[in-house]
């Protein structure tokens, strides 16, 4: 994008918020600016203060975080100082919000028709109703809703999660902003509909001439639809620049290992995830938040945090060796892949469903489904939301509560439908590992409490035996074992998820479940934990499935994927086959809306 | 309940020996407390409200406990003539037998606040048991256990105390248990609620998947974690034994002549309010203290309880 000075809509200025108490930075010395009609994508992993300093573009600061400098200017008027008359005009006026969670951010009460009116009655009192009604009906069709009175009158609750989101776009564009906030609107949605919500976006900033600030923790989101690129890393911008320069060739060392960490649907780079945590607030360190993940760490890394350089003005970073990163070309990563390995036969089978159907109440949720997990391999299971793949799971693991027919065998050995009436050695084999290791583990138990129950169920072992297992597991999940006296709120979310991994893996188990185990964790630490699972698969040779809605992710981990749709399998087979050659039109249509890095950028 | 949330629920621990209150909402996770109901406790010496109600709670369980050893008389010792204004030797006047009413008020207490604690923790006891049943079976047996505590509940709890005191006599463990039982069924529906919401989480789930028995997982997977609402609930409870077992003695089904009491002093007295307002005034003004004083804690830990922001953990 080549700017000049003069477009520039909105620039914000050594900004500034605190917690108010305490006085712990949330965020430190973020500027940047956005051109008209440019999308900036503003990107960083959880509690990198990037919501934070997103809603402070409109003044805004959720309750015990405080704007304690800095400024925000939109085409002259600077928003931090305006008054509360001003401020009314300006939000929803000439800068707008779109939440994360639409469905969240919709009045329930109300319907639509009467919510999006609200917006028009409020900053354009002046026109006719009958104006403003050929103005919502617009509305409604640049969001590609229909626009008859029959959809208008209809309450949230009736809508898609991804109509919610249109009406949430529709509204912040009401009055024709200058600029939209766009906050992770997609991340609560499906791969498909995100794309359908991306590509809306895209066409109305691009027709309208509407500015956009996207924040999101997903890269591959908005990779393609972005102009420029800034990444947050606690708290402080440490990159921001053109996405052709920096997806080719980052110059802070975060946004390439940050790169590197985001799974890749091609297969053709290997998955790497970043060591340790992005720290919370009032856990920085002094000097550049990253040293302590940094592998181009220097002394003076430790102390000064590098002011902002790069070549031009539209490509800033604040790293003290960005010219010796930005000379380092991109390492042509080795592909690691879980491999084909041998044909799985009959005999072979650890797990096998036959024709199962299972309820949710009275309603079928699985129709019939036959799969099959062999010996020392990974399955994959993949679907969007509702497609009954962790309906599947959970079938097999004994913790579906309601009816289900058709069998399920371990080692050719009908299982009994919850864990209750299994024997102990069953349960023992099938291993469970869930979706959020925020509620996955007993806040009141400590690490060691925590790995100890399911060690003294299935083993007898005095304390020593028992310490050292305990020992072993965490050792296994790259975990040190001083962390067992400790309680799980003192750990980071991806190292929950290893204690949870590493209690799974105590009792030495056949298979392995796991449940869409990184959807809560950040990108970089999700790399991370789909490398130890890959690893410990190939180590343990213990048999897994693994529940994903994204595809990205299986290429990395495992060796047969099995596709759901609907309570139905709709395409099985090696993982290479159905990424390269898929056969089921539904298979097709996943892949195609998979967001990509560029150059495969499908919008 | 393990001896350790015993002790914690407890509001005869010195409270005051706490930390100093930590900045709540969005510290980092490292320094929060690890026991949740420590950080409840926390959170609500912060609030002038719960340090007030400790401090007077504090002075009325001295006077009920220690009273007794500064009284100039014994209680049943006749120091005047019935309904003596106040004079020296007698500063609070006398009651309607010509007995000293501040050597009646500091043995008197004892008896409500003994007997309310514990009501509170059979109350407490009953209720958690049946709550967490009920909320963890779910289906017939919560259906059978909630609408029985229902028919408990239809009595006014006042009433049904009456009832069972009038029919087997008035005596103390009866009353305790019957003030206990008529606490039961709203203790039972906050642990129940508090249960249901817990057993849907993957902790719960993960214990049942490995087979541990449903005994335990009530007793070291819900309970835990539900202890900062029992905190609030046994507060909000001792509050109304007090009022119950006062309300018992001076209807006559509590404690009996020629026992010392809060409650039966104001009954005993009554008729001698025009003459002698002392004898009634002085322990009518010490149960409103004490129920205000219980009060202020309970409701100083349930904002506490409130205000703990639980969505750090997650952005």
């Amino acid at each position: 994008m080549n700017a000049t000075t003069s477009d520039i809509v909105l620039s914000v200025r050594d900004l500034r918020i605190v917690l108010d108490p305490s006085g712990i930075e949330i965020d430190d010395d973020v500027s940047f600016a956005i051109h008209r009609g440019e999308v900036l994508g503003l990107v960083g992993e959880s509690a990198s203060g990037k919501t934070t300093a997103a809603t402070s573009l409109l003044a805004y600061q959720r309750r015990g975080a405080r704007i304690a400098g800095g400024h925000v200017d939109i085409e002259g008027a600077d928003v931090l100082s305006a008054s509360r008359m001003a401020l009314r005009r300006i939000r929803g006026g000439i800068i707008s919000y779109v939440p994360q969670d639409a469905s969240a951010a919709l009045n329930p009460a109300l319907r639509i028709g009467d919510q999006l009116m609200e917006i028009l009655n409020e900053h354009s009192r002046d026109s006719s109703r009958r104006a403003r009604e050929a103005r919502l009906r617009e509305m409604m069709a640049e969001v590609l809703l229909p626009g008859d009175r029959s959809f208008l009158r209809r309450y949230p609750h009736q809508l898609s999660g991804g109509q919610q989101q249109r009406v949430a776009i529709a509204m912040a564009l009401a009055n024709r902003p200058k600029v939209i906030v766009l906050d992770e609107p997609t991340t609560a949605l499906d791969v498909t509909t995100q794309a359908h919500v991306l590509e809306t976006v895209r066409d109305l900033t691009r027709s309208y001439g509407v500015s956009a600030l996207y924040v999101t923790h997903d890269l591959a989101v908005v990779a393609c639809l972005a102009d420029r690129i800034a990444v947050m890393y606690a708290g402080r911008l440490v990159e921001i620049g053109p996405k052709e320069e920096l997806f080719v060739g980052a110059y802070h060392p975060y946004t390439r290992q940050l790169l590197a960490a985001i799974p890749d649907i091609t297969g053709e780079r290997a998955l790497h995830g970043i060591p340790g945590y992005a720290p919370r607030p009032g856990q920085r360190v002094p000097g550049c938040a990253f040293t302590p993940r940094c592998t181009w760490r220097i002394d003076r890394c430790e102390t000064e945090f590098p002011p902002y350089a790069g070549p031009d003005p539209d490509h800033q970073v604040r790293c003290w060796r960005w010219e010796e990163v930005k000379d380092q070309p991109l390492t042509a990563h080795a592909v690691s892949r879980a491999g084909a390995g041998e044909a799985c036969s009959v005999e072979k089978t650890v797990v096998s469903a036959q024709g199962v159907v299972a309820f949710y109440q009275n309603k079928e949720v699985l129709h019939g489904v036959d799969a099959d997990l062999c010996e020392h391999r990974c399955l994959a299971l993949v679907g969007e939301s509702g497609s009954g793949k962790t309906t599947l799971a959970r079938c097999i693991a004994g913790l579906h509560q309601f009816r289900i027919d058709g069998t399920i065998e371990l080692n050719g050995k009908a299982l009994a439908r919850e864990s209750g009436g299994r024997t102990r050695d069953e349960r023992q084999a099938i291993q469970y590992i869930f979706q959020s290791p925020y509620s996955s583990l007993n806040p009141r138990k400590t690490i060691r409490q925590l790995l100890a129950q399911p060690i003294d169920i299935f083993f007898k072992l005095d304390r020593d035996e028992r310490e050292g297992r305990m020992v072993n597991a965490l050792d296994q999940v790259a975990l040190d074992a001083s962390l067992l006296s400790r309680y799980p709120e003192q750990l980071s979310g991806g190292e929950r998820q290893r204690v949870a991994i590493a209690r799974a893996l105590a009792v030495e188990p056949t298979v392995l479940i796991c449940d869409e185990v990184t959807s809560w964790l950040d990108v970089s630490v999700q790399a991370a934990i789909i490398e130890l699972l890959a690893k410990l698969q190939r180590d343990t040779g213990v048999s897994m499935l693994f529940v994903t809605h994204n595809l990205a992710l299986i290429r990395s981990v495992a060796q047969e994927v099995a596709v759901m749709s609907e309570g139905s399998i709709v395409e099985l087979g090696p993982v290479d086959a159905v990424l390269e050659d898929p056969q089921a039109e539904y298979t097709k249509r996943l892949l195609a809306d998979t967001p990509a890095l560029p150059p495969e950028c499908r919008l | 309940m393990s001896g350790k949330d015993d002790a914690s629920l407890s509001p005869l621990q010195p409270v005051e020996t706490l930390e100093p209150m930590e900045p709540l909402g969005d510290v980092p996770l490292e320094a929060k407390s690890r026991r949740e109901w420590v950080q409840t406790a926390i959170g609500a010496w912060s609030l002038r409200r719960t340090k007030v109600g400790v401090a007077a709670f504090a002075a009325l369980f001295a006077i009920a406990v220690f009273g007794r050893f500064v009284a100039p008389y014994e209680p049943d010792e006749f120091v005047g003539p019935p309904f003596s204004v106040p004079a020296a030797g007698y500063w609070f006047g006398t009651d309607f037998l010509g007995r000293d009413v501040l050597t009646r008020v500091l043995h008197g207490g004892l008896s409500v606040l003994s007997l309310g604690i514990a009501a509170t923790l059979i109350g407490i006891v009953l209720g958690v048991s049946l709550g967490l049943v009920s909320g963890y079976a779910r289906r017939w047996l919560d259906e059978t256990i909630m609408r029985m505590l229902d028919v408990v509940l239809a009595f006014p709890s006042i009433v049904l105390a009456m009832l069972f005191v009038s029919i087997l006599g008035p005596r103390l463990w009866l009353i305790v248990l019957m003030v206990g039982i008529s606490h039961m069924p709203r203790i039972a529906r906050v642990t129940r609620a508090a249960t249901v919401e817990l057993a849907g989480r993957d902790f719960v789930r993960a214990a049942v998947a490995v087979g541990v028995p449903k005994r335990k997982i009530l007793l070291f997977e819900v309970l835990p974690n539900i202890s900062s609402p029992l905190l609030v609930e046994f507060g909000l409870r001792l509050t109304y034994s007090i009022i119950m077992i006062a309300g018992l003695s001076f209807l006559g089904f509590g404690i009996q002549p020629p026992a010392a009491d809060w409650g039966l002093m104001i009954n005993e007295n009554r008729i001698g309010i025009t003459v002698q307002p002392w004898a009634v005034v002085a322990p009518v003004v010490l149960i409103g203290a004490l129920t205000v004083s219980t009060n202020l804690m309970a409701d100083g830990l349930a904002r506490a309880m409130m205000g703990i922001d639980r969505d750090t953990a997650v952005t």
